[in-house]
């Protein structure tokens, strides 16, 4: 079903290293030149995320704001993770979930799942992304199917973040009342990406750059993707970013796109980034994202702190998170009665006393703005914003 | 003399307001039902995406409660359907969840734009207006295709200016001016609209009315931008109903040229 052509083919005939030198060349001159341009090319866009064009982060702001508002007005939109599983085949060095980490598991049932949603929707949320670990013995697509038509009673708007799949698998997943699929493929740079992936399917660098189109073949209607930051060098990955999602914009042009903008941060006593991004580097590359495409969403999950969420969401961003936990059942506490660890694909049980018991299952990263939904929906209204929870009806997908 | 502006109705349903509004893109809900008020408007339309539709009052999703509906009417539209069957889909669930058996009807698959596909705009309209409804088809300034679709029977169209959201003006003026010469029902221009000019434009040309969203949500002051809308509305209609002069392309000779024939 899908056509011979795909991103693959166009992202390895991109001159990336040529875009990411003229990012790192650019005059003064050429930044405030691609600042001033009505439609950028990927190339602008180089020079806009470029050191030469960092002086000029405050107008390239007050565009991206500008942009913004007209394009989405004081909407933004909120939506919730929501883990059903932290079982993973993958051996990743920057994720808590790879498989050779000793982290107590748990898949959650789909009546645990219905908790967790009926909690969230208690909150205010009516968009879902449903998120778990590769591991198909544990992730079923049955299993799948089963987690989106029990929750489709529930909230109107259904998202997946999992591994990729065949479009063929996909199917059934849309059917079921699936609308949107987020896969972000980490590190843009094969090298980079070989080195971070050290076992599993998702080594497969190119399966992963074409998972976008065979979800859209498949009847996805939103598309999210991105890079990690922190991983390989931050304007080479957002170039590529770039360059993915204008590829996207054309090919798959039913489907809504939106970008997001993860960031790994130096941590005590876990993965150290190899190539941290500034503060000040994402705030540039939020707007300068903002400038290139106009329309597409842009998402800013709660990695990041209050102060700087406060601070970004103003400047181009229309999608956040909010309260949320990347543990499966943290919102409930479901699924504690199954916990365990898991062997070469087989489940351990926990020691009986153990007090890993009490903590829970582990979660995939730690959460930095920890206020509640209503908290960040109060300081939305605040900034002058309104915060919404629905768009989206099921109508759309029946 | 006549000093009254004629009429204006849909479907039978006269208006005063020749200024129809959208809900989308406001900071609050709050301020939305201001501008509403200031801005005289009996029609508003409302995307059904972002509603409620279940009936269970959901507070989360309660934008309809901001709207009263013995003031004005509300118009619910399809703004995220990318086909005629997810459209003619939403138009039944808002009618059954006791909204105005009223549409406009929105197909735009093209989440960039938001430009109207034709093909499919045509075909639920077709669908919609056998079941009954009252339909406001938002189309690509289109003259054959607003033909086709009065033919269908549908009560209005609403061709656009420029792209949603855009603010470039009346960027199809010329194939405006040829449906508003053909019509045979009112002619809402809807969409790109970004100053009081572009509205009055519109209304010089003859429309019947103007749909305007983006610009009076996002200005400074969208209660003041609404009355600034509405005033350019009533004087571009005055100005066409007086009859607007014609620019000339040279003086007109001050001494007759054709006295030779007495």
């Amino acid at each position: 079903m899908l056509a011979d052509v795909s991103f693959v083919r166009d992202f390895n005939m991109l001159p990336l290293n040529g875009l990411r030198q003229g990012s790192l060349e650019a005059t003064a001159d050429q930044a405030r030149e691609a600042l001033e341009k009505p439609r950028l090319t990927v190339a602008d866009f180089a020079r806009l995320i470029s050191p030469a064009a960092g002086p000029n982060l405050e107008e390239l702001a007050r565009r991206s704001q500008a942009l913004t508002r007209r394009r989405f007005g004081h909407a933004i939109r909120l939506f919730a993770p929501l883990y059903l599983s932290n079982e993973c085949v993958n051996n990743c060095k920057y994720c808590g979930f790879s498989r050779d980490n000793p982290i107590v598991r748990v898949t959650l049932s789909v009546e645990d799942v219905l908790r967790e949603v009926r909690a969230l929707r208690e909150q205010g949320f009516r968009n879902i992304l449903l998120v778990a670990g590769e591991h198909p013995k544990f992730v079923s697509g049955q299993y799948l199917a089963d987690c989106i038509r029990a929750l489709r009673a529930e909230v109107p708007s259904i998202s997946l973040e999992l591994g990729p799949m065949e479009t063929e698998d996909y199917l059934p997943l849309v059917q079921a009342g699936a609308d949107g699929l987020v896969v972000y493929q980490e590190s843009y740079d094969r090298a980079v990406y070989a080195e971070m992936h050290t076992a599993g399917p998702k080594r497969n660098f190119d399966w992963r750059l074409e998972t976008p189109e065979r979800a859209y073949a498949a009847g996805f209607r939103r598309l999210g993707i991105g890079a990690l930051y922190g991983l390989g060098d931050w304007r080479r990955e957002a170039i590529s970013v770039a360059a993915h999602a204008e590829y996207l914009l054309r090919h798959c042009w039913k489907a809504q796109l939106t970008v997001s903008l993860p960031r790994l941060r130096p941590c005590a006593g876990e993965f150290q980034p190899p190539a941290p991004m500034s503060e000040r580097e994402l705030v540039q590359l939020v707007c300068a994202l903002r400038l290139l495409l106009p329309d597409a969403g842009l998402v800013l999950s709660t990695r990041e702190s209050a102060r700087l969420r406060d601070g970004l969401i103003p400047l181009g961003i229309t999608m956040i998170s909010a309260g949320s936990h990347t543990e499966p059942g943290g919102y409930t506490g479901a699924g504690r009665e199954k916990l365990h660890h898991t062997q070469h694909g087989r489940m351990v049980e926990l020691a009986a006393g153990s007090s890993e018991w009490a903590s829970g299952a582990t979660g995939q990263f730690d959460i930095a703005d920890s206020r509640s939904p209503s908290e960040v929906a109060d300081l939305l209204k605040r900034l002058g914003y309104d915060p919404v929870w629905k768009d989206w009806d099921a109508a759309l997908m029946a | 003399m006549v000093n009254e502006l004629s009429i204006f109705a849909i479907a039978g349903r006269v208006f005063r307001s020749r200024l129809l509004l959208g809900t989308g893109k406001f900071s609050s809900p709050g301020l939305m039902r201001q501008t509403l008020a200031a801005s005289g408007a009996e029609i508003v339309t409302v995307a059904l995406r972002r509603a409620d539709l279940s009936g269970s009052r959901d507070p989360f999703a309660n934008i309809l409660e901001f709207i009263d509906p013995e003031r004005y009417l509300i118009l619910p539209n399809t703004s995220g359907a990318i086909n005629a069957a997810e459209a003619v889909r939403l138009a039944r669930l808002a009618a059954a969840a006791g909204l105005p058996k009223w549409i406009k009807l929105e197909i735009h698959p093209d989440p960039r734009y938001l430009l109207p596909d034709p093909v499919e705009t045509l075909a639920a309209a077709e669908v919609l207006v056998r079941e009954g409804f009252v339909v406001l088809p938002y189309i690509n300034a289109d003259p054959v295709l607003a033909k086709r679709l009065q033919d269908a029977g549908t009560a209005t169209v609403m061709p656009l200016g420029s792209p949603i959201g855009s603010s470039r003006g009346l960027e199809t003026r010329e194939q405006i001016r040829i449906i508003i010469e053909q019509a045979t029902v009112p002619v809402v221009v809807d969409a790109g609209l970004g100053a009081p000019s572009h509205a009055a434009e519109a209304m010089e040309l003859g429309a019947d009315a103007v749909l305007v969203n983006t610009a009076i949500a996002v200005a400074q002051d969208p209660c003041r931008m609404a009355r600034a809308f509405a005033e350019a509305v009533h004087g571009g209609r005055e100005a066409y109903e007086v009859g607007v002069a014609q620019p000339q392309a040279a003086a007109s000779a001050t001494s007759p040229i054709t006295a030779f024939v007495n």
